[in-house]
Order: structure tokens, then sequence, then C-alpha cells
């Protein structure tokens, strides 16, 4: 079998720095090859230069790839252009970004049919996105990006590198800023149309789920250098090299569960009918037209040192949730107390949160001794050198790093610095908003581990926010699934993630990629999540519900009870 | 000799501290250092530098002003010359004196025009100072060296002062109308986009107007021609300024807009920091940057601005000397026959070299400062 991509010792630098350092691969037509790596591997850097697109500062300093027998670093730019978006086509990690906000969609994949002569634009165009699975492609040719949703847009970007009928699609993690059960629907996308186009396919990514679910092989790149490069099958069975089998360690699904202290410890945190909505101004005197229900009528409860978490996809309103409940964002209606006093009236210091962003949550302009110091401060906590120091010792960092700036620091360790912020004034209950989802999966499970272990020793309650169910096992005592402001489903972890009942918990567990590969039975939900703004009349999920019933499209379900604190709002079982 | 402070000489000094203090508190800052680091990190960037330094020495030198002590009469107390003169006409006594009776071309032993001698035969009489002005003289006689550099001074206030009286009214009403938002931003915002939409020169021009009224109205007021000027010059930098924060504290409350979501604000939220220590500790530091880019791009489109100004007749008092008044001198000089081009040539040239330094200068802050050009 003669490969259609060879890559041969492949090597580019930044500077004199090695970021990629002699990777060698081949792919053979219609065959899927997944790049795996932790972020700042050199996965991108690789693809850019297969395509020739390395930023200016980054060269490629050695190597040779063969692309259909042509060698690609000694083609002339002109014949570079026709090949790419022609022979090898890229999707990219953001759609958002990665389409011109100012041209109709019809035109932009129109703009690639007539450059690669193809087909004739717009009709090819409605036929393309009509192979993307795009419903109404009539209408949607005519729409502009900010139209589409995230989902739409990225099959918008696949049917654009679809145009010059490519015969390598490289992927660069074409999935990473979806919602899972988006990420599902768009993956099996990619696999169908490889399928049936016969396209080699390049895949980029840091998900050994993903990898596990599309690819024929595997290779895994560490430090600029590819360590391992397998048979998929033989790859998940057992990995060869150390790091591989280090990033194997450190999956979710591989740590053990946290201790189950039993049952109710007494209640910390009540929230009950939270509501937060946000007004949409529009027009010259900015009159209200309506309102964003982010959270709409939330209840929940956290006991003493445990963790509840909250799942749901992006835009659901789980961060809104947690601010309103910290305050930070006025509710509209509802009530929070804790240890039955309403919170509004109280000190903020028994509550704390910790945010996504390492990277946006310190002020960078601020030593990390004065960032930690300011919420003492604040709160009349005597904030000396010594008791920092011992934060931060707390949080695996060293006394010295007090007088650093963050820059200087990982996004792990900048997701310390922050999680010593919060422990700072000593709180009770810690709102952890996606305190994982920018991190790396290795750096991933220190920060859980270090998150259970300060459970345990300060008998901290959390409120765990994720859109990630497969780290709610691993951390949660307690789970609640959101679907567009309102919990849909709650329980404990075993009610909810081995005995879920809603379709929406069983489409979220579904969509979620396995390293088995196996998925189950594959429960696909179609569609996109509804815009809060105007919510589906009835069950908010009965557009996308395959069992949706007559009843479901007309009344919102009640809460019903089922074994124990297992709740869940379905017409199926009220 | 008795020394006299002008006011533009007192807050040219004031700005000058301020700097020095704030290149003192900078240098303990790692990101500002970094920054400064990287912008004197070019050749280019070392020399606009340089050509700066030498452009501001100037200018420090002429606001050293003091008033000559006339020679003393006995029985009556000591006098002083109505004149102001400064440290910089001290050094170029020769140059402010050595006067010739009108034009003459750069370097030239004899006058630009031919005049009847005493022997009632036309020819170019001789000069004075035969081959010692290097730019040669203007209508009055006055070496045109002499006058680009007395017009550093101006150039160098108006682009400076004027960014201090625009720097806390636009640093100010930036943050506060991004940060509390609400009806003080409706209210920030209507002020300023009323103040964009009347056309700048017209208020530059009623105020200036209005300004010259005042002083001719209360001759009282200022004992002598240098301090009138100078309630001029300051009038003019005040109506730039009040003209020209807009622009400026339209950016900064955009970006406070973004910085007031960021998390690390809300966290500072979370643990009941109050407003303005938010907007001090975390707001402002990071604003420093677009802070700092502004206000060297501002510079030098103010010392153009003031060329402009003074050519339309608006700008500085026409006794002041500055890049605009010798322009606008070379208007009728250029219309005569032959062409006197020297004194437009000479201001053109300062003018040009400041500006680009000024430029240069700015574009290497940018670089090293703005996050989105690294
Ligand atoms: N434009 C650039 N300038 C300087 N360094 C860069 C640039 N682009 C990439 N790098 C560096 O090159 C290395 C590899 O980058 P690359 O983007 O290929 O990693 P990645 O594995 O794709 O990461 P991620 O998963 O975060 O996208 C990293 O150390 C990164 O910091
Ligand atoms: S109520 Fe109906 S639509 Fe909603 S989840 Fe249950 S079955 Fe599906
Ligand atoms: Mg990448």
């Amino acid at each position: 079998m003669s490969a259609l991509l060879e890559v041969r010792d492949l090597a580019v630098a930044i500077g004199n720095r090695a970021v990629v350092d002699g990777v060698s691969f081949d792919l053979a037509a219609g065959e899927t090859f997944a790049l795996l790596g932790e972020s700042g591997c050199g996965k991108s850097l690789t693809a850019l230069a297969l395509m020739r697109l390395l930023p200016m500062v980054a060269k490629i300093t050695h190597g040779h790839v063969d692309f259909d027998g042509q060698a690609l670093f000694s083609l002339p730019e002109s014949r570079m252009r026709m090949l790419r978006g022609g022979g090898m086509a890229t999707i990219f990690q953001e759609p958002a970004t990665s389409l011109n906000p100012v041209m109709t969609i019809g035109d932009q994949i129109g703009e690639v049919l007539n450059l690669h002569g193809a087909r004739s634009g717009a009709g090819g165009a409605v036929e393309l996105l009509e192979a993307v699975g795009i419903p109404d492609p009539e209408r949607r040719a005519g729409e502009f990006p900010f139209q589409l949703s995230g989902g739409m847009k990225q099959r918008a970007m696949i049917a654009m590198a679809l145009a010059g009928e490519p015969k390598l699609l490289i992927a660069d993690e074409p999935t990473t800023a979806l919602d899972v059960t988006i990420q599902a629907q768009v993956l099996d996308l990619l696999k169908d149309l490889q399928r049936r186009r016969g396209m080699a396919l390049l895949l980029i990514t840091h998900d050994l789920g993903v990898a596990a679910r599309m690819a024929d092989r595997v290779g895994v790149m560490h430090a600029g250098q590819l360590v391992e490069v397998s048979d998929t099958k033989k790859f998940f069975r057992g990995p060869a090299h150390p790091y591989s089998q280090r990033l194997f360690a450190s999956l979710p699904e591989n740590l053990p569960r946290p201790p189950d202290i039993g049952g109710a410890a007494g209640e910390l945190l009540a929230v009950e009918d939270l509501a937060v909505h946000f007004p949409i101004r529009r027009g010259l005197l900015r009159r209200t037209v309506g309102h964003v229900r982010a959270v709409d009528g939330v209840s929940l409860k956290v006991s003493r040192g445990r963790t509840l978490a909250i799942v749901g996809e992006s835009g659901c309103g789980k961060t809104t949730a947690g601010k309103a409940i910290l305050q930070l964002i006025t509710p509209t209606a509802g009530r929070v107390r804790l240890d039955g006093r309403d919170l509004v009236a109280l000190a903020p210091r028994d509550v704390q949160m910790v945010f996504q962003d390492p990277f946006g949550s310190l002020n960078p302009r601020l030593r990390v001794g004065d960032i930690i110091a300011e919420g003492m401060r604040a709160l009349g906590v005597p904030a000396d050198a010594g008791a920092i120091g011992d934060l931060l010792a707390q949080v695996g960092l060293e006394a010295g790093m007090a007088s650093r700036y963050p820059h200087e620091f990982s996004g792990g360790q900048r997701q310390r610095i922050a999680i010593a912020r919060a422990l700072a004034v000593n709180p009770r209950l810690v709102i952890c908003d996606e305190p994982t989802s920018a991190l790396d999966v290795s750096v991933q499970a220190q920060i859980i581990a270090l998150l259970r272990d300060l459970q345990a020793r300060r008998g901290l309650a959390y409120l765990f926010i994720t859109h990630n169910i497969s780290v709610v096992d691993y951390l949660a005592h307690d789970v609640a699934v959101m679907y567009l402001g309102r919990i849909v489903e709650q329980g404990s972890v075993d009610e909810v993630l081995r005995g879920a009942r809603h379709p929406y918990t069983q489409a979220l567990l579904a969509a979620v990629p396995r390293i088995d590969g196996s998925s189950g039975e594959r429960l696909l939900v179609p569609g996109d999540p509804p815009s809060p703004a105007r919510p589906p009349p009835g069950c908010h999920f009965h557009p996308r519900c395959p069992k949706a019933m007559e009843r479901c499209r007309a009344v919102y379900p009640g809460v019903s009870t089922l074994a124990g604190t297992h709740r869940l709002r379905c017409h199926l079982y009220s | 000799m008795k020394p006299v402070i002008l006011w533009s000489d007192a807050l040219f000094f004031l700005l000058i501290a301020v700097m020095i203090a704030g290149a003192w508190w900078g240098r303990r800052q790692a990101h500002l250092r970094a920054g400064w680091a990287r912008v004197f990190a070019t050749r280019r960037s070392k020399i606009a530098v340089a050509v700066l330094a030498v452009f501001l020495a100037i200018g420090l030198v002429d606001s050293l002003h003091y008033r000559r002590q006339l020679p003393p009469e006995p029985g009556k107390p000591p006098a002083y010359a109505v004149e102001v003169l400064s440290a910089l006409d001290a050094l170029l006594m020769p140059l402010k004196t050595n006067t010739e009776k009108t034009y003459s071309e750069p370097l030239a032993t004899h006058l630009f025009a031919k005049e009847t001698l005493e022997d009632g035969e036309r020819a170019f009489p001789p000069l004075k100072y035969p081959g010692s002005h290097l730019f040669g003289t203007d209508k009055v006689g006055q070496d045109v060296l002499y006058l680009t550099l007395k017009s550093i001074r101006t150039g160098l206030l108006i682009g400076t002062l004027t960014t201090l009286i625009m720097l806390p009214a636009a640093v100010l009403l930036g943050i506060v109308a991004g940060y509390v938002g609400g009806w003080v931003d409706d209210v920030i915002q209507y002020l300023y986009t009323t103040l964009n939409s009347i056309p700048g020169v017209l208020l530059i021009a009623a105020a200036v107007l209005m300004m010259q009224v005042v002083i001719d109205t209360h001759p009282d007021w200022f004992a002598t021609a240098a301090e009138r000027a100078d309630a001029r010059l300051l009038a003019l930098c005040a109506i730039l300024g009040i003209t020209s924060w807009t622009g400026l504290c339209r950016l900064l409350r955009g970006e406070t807009l973004k910085l007031r979501e960021m998390e690390y604000v809300q966290a500072a939220r979370a643990f009941g920091v109050g407003p303005l220590a938010i907007m001090l500790r975390h707001i402002l530091p990071n604003l420093m940057h677009i802070v700092l880019i502004a206000l060297v791009m501002d510079f030098s489109g103010l010392v153009l601005a003031e060329a402009v100004l003074s050519y339309v007749g608006i700008g500085v008092d026409p006794n002041t000397i500055s890049f605009g008044t010798m322009i606008n001198a070379a208007r009728l000089e250029l219309a005569r026959e032959p062409m006197v081009w020297w004194s437009l040539a000479a201001a053109f040239t300062f003018m040009f070299v400041l500006v680009l330094a000024a430029n240069l200068f700015a574009d290497a802050v940018r670089d090293a400062f703005d996050p989105r050009a690294a």
C-alpha cells in the first residue's frame, strides 16, 4: 500500500528551540491517523508545517514531506496554494474565527469551489451544506456566520474544506470548542464523509476518547517528538511508551473514586427557585424586549463536606447559577441560604469561587502574594507572609513563589494559586467553575486530587460546575444535570451516572467518547441546544428528545422523585 | 538678575518630575521594566530617543526664565528689564543679538535685496556678521537658527502639557464609565459624544479668541509680554486638552468594559473588595500600556496641530516663537520674488525631525507594550 502522505524526519524550530523534532509517519488514502498530545507538544505546528502555513517565527529546519507523489517542500508557493484547499484541506479548532464574518456561508464555500474548479458556485454550496447535515441548506447558504450555532459553523467549515474535493483532510482539534453532544455529531459526520469520499484524515486531538473513536492508527507526541505510533486497538489495549501510560493513568476514568463520607452530613447550602433573567434591550431607548432565562428556577442542596456537581452543555446557565449563588450577579428571584441564613446578608467569606480560566483569573500586574492577600485583607483575615506561605504549601507550591508574577506559572500552577486564594479566607463552600477545563488531562488529574485532598483535610463542600461528565464520577458525591436554565435530573452519582433516566442525561453520557472505543448503544441527539431567550414550549428538550410525546410539547414536566434522592423532570416518569 | 517662573515653566518641570518619578516607580514593576527594555532594544529607537533627549534638553534650558538687571542708578532700587530671557537665550547670546537689517540667505555675506548705498549705487549691502547665519535671517534680520531653537520649547509644551491636562479626565472618566456603567456611563458617553460632535477648530478658535479678549481687557494681570503670551499658550493647551481627551476616554472605557468581566475582577468582588480598590488595583494597572501608547502617539499629532492652528491664526500668541508662527510668516515670504525659502525650510526640518523621532519612539513603545503586537 503506497502512502498518500509521507512525512520523514520533520523538524520545526522557533528561534533555536526545536518545537517539532524528527517526526515521521505515513498516511494512506482512506485512513485516519490521530496525532495525540497535550497542549504545547507541537502537534498543531506539525500540521501547519505540512500545509506550509507556519507562523513567521517558526522555520522548517529539515525533513521531507511527500504528498501524492509530490515533494511538498520544493513546490513553488503558487502550486502549494492550489494544493491547499484542493489536495489537502484543513479544519481549525475555533469555528467562530475561521469563517469570515461579513460573507455569507454560501459565498465563502462558493469561493473555494470557484478556486478549485470542482463545481459551480451556488448550487454546489447548497449541495455541500446538505452533505454536512445542515438542515434547510438553501436558507443557511444565504446567512452570515453569526446566525449559525457553533456546531453549524464547524459543519460549514467542513463543507468548505470539502469544496476542493481534498484527498487529505487535516482537522486540528475540530471539536474541542464544541459541546459533547455536538462533538459526537461532528465526529460522526467526519467519519461518515471520510468513508464515503475515501479521504485520508489527519486528526489532531488531545482527547484519548476522540482518538479511540475515530482513528485507525495513533501517534503520541510529547515535547516535539513522536514517541509512539501504533495501531489504535493495540494502543488502547496497552500503550507501550511510558509517556502514553502516564496519559492513560491520568484519565478521570482511571482515578480512584472519592470515598463516600455518608449521606446526610447536614445541609450547608440550600438554593430555592433561583432565577436569573437578563433583559434583552433593543433600539434607541434600549427598551426591554425580552429576557434571557439563563437560570430559571433552580433548587439545590449541598451538604457539609460533600461535592455537588452541576453538569450541562455550554450556555445552559451553570456559571450564571454559580455567580448568582455567590451574589456576583443579583438573582431575579429565589433564595440562597447558608446554614439557614440568607446569603445576601452574609459576609462573603463563607463561600468562595475558583474560576475556569487560570489565565484570566489572576491579575497579571500583581504578585502572587498580593493576589492571595487581597481577599484576606478585604475580609479582615490576618495576611502575613507566614500565612500566605502556608497556603501556598497546602496547594502544593513553594512559599517563595509569593513574590513572583502569574505569567511565570503554568496553567496548572495558576489554578493552584487561584485555589489558594479562595482558601485564604477559610470558606466552607467553594464554587469551582470548570477549574480543569483549560488544563491538560495529566494536570487536570493533579488538580482534582488536590481538591479532594483539601476537602478531606478541611471538610470543605464543593459546588463543582463542569461540562465534562466524565470527571464527575471521580470528584462528586451528588450530581445535578442542567438543561436550559433548569435542573432536569439530580441525585447521587450512582443514581444519576449509572441509572440515568432522563433522555438528556442518557444522551450526554452516551456522547462522551470512551477510550474503549465502544460507546454502547448510541443515542445521538440531533440539533443544537435552543436559545435560552426563546425556550421551546413544554419540555425544553422535546425538539431533540427521541422519546418526545404529545404532552411534552405542551406542558413542562414537574418533578418526580424516584428512589432515594433521585429526582427528575420528565413526563416518562410522572 | 531676577528669576521669572512662568506658569508653563512650572507645569513643564512638574511634568518632568512626574515622568522621573514614574520611571523610578516603573523600574520596580517587572512588566514595565521588560517593556522598556524592549523599547530600547533596536538601534532605531535608541536614535529616536537620543534625538528626543536633545530636543527635551533644549526645551528645558529654554524654560529657565529670568529678567536682566538694568545698570544700577544710584539712590534707586535695582530695576529689571521688561524683556524676559531664558537660559537658552544666554547660551545663544551671539545668535540672538547678531541681527541684520533684513533677509539674508543661509551663510550669505550680503543682504538678500539690493539697496541704495551711500554713493547712490544700488547693490547688495554687506552683512554685519557675514557667514554666521547658518539658516539665514528673517524679515527683521533675526537669525533663523535662533528662531527654530526657540520654537522647540513651544512645540514640546503643546505636546506634553496638553496630555497632562487631558490625561486625568480621560483616565478617570473612561474607567468610571466602563466600570460603574448605568447612568454614569450614559452621562459620560453623552459628554464626549457631544464634545466630539463640535468641530474642533471652531471650539479652539472660539476659546482662543475669548481668552485673547480676557487678556486684552486685563493688561494689569501680566507684568511682562512674556507672561501674557504664556497665558495664551496655556489656554491653547487647555483647549486642545479638552478637545482631545475623548478619544483616549472612549478607548479606556471599552477596555474597562472588557476588564471588568475578567475573572480576577470577579474574584475580587467575591471577596467584597470595593469598587474604588478594584479600579485602582485591577483595572488601572492593566490599562497603563494603553495610556502610555496613547500619550506618545498623541505627542507628534499635537506638535503638528500647533503648527496648523498658529498658521490659521488661532494658535499661540503672535509674539511667541513657534513652528506655527514661523510657517505663518513664510506664507508671505514664499510669495516674494525671488522667494525666501529658508525660514520655512528650517522650521520644516526641525519639526520633521522632532515629529519623526517622536513617531519612531511611539512605534517602539507600542510594539513593546501592546499585547496584541507581541
Ligand atoms: N507563534 C508562535 N510563537 C512562539 N511560540 C509558538 C508559536 N506557536 C507555537 N509556539 C510554541 O510551540 C510549541 C508547540 O505549539 P503547538 O501549538 O503546535 O502545540 P499544540 O500541541 O497544538 O498545543 P494546543 O493543544 O494548546 O493547541 C509550544 O511550546 C508553543 O508555545
Ligand atoms: S419530558 Fe418528554 S421531551 Fe422532555 S425529556 Fe421527557 S420524554 Fe423527552
Ligand atoms: Mg494546538
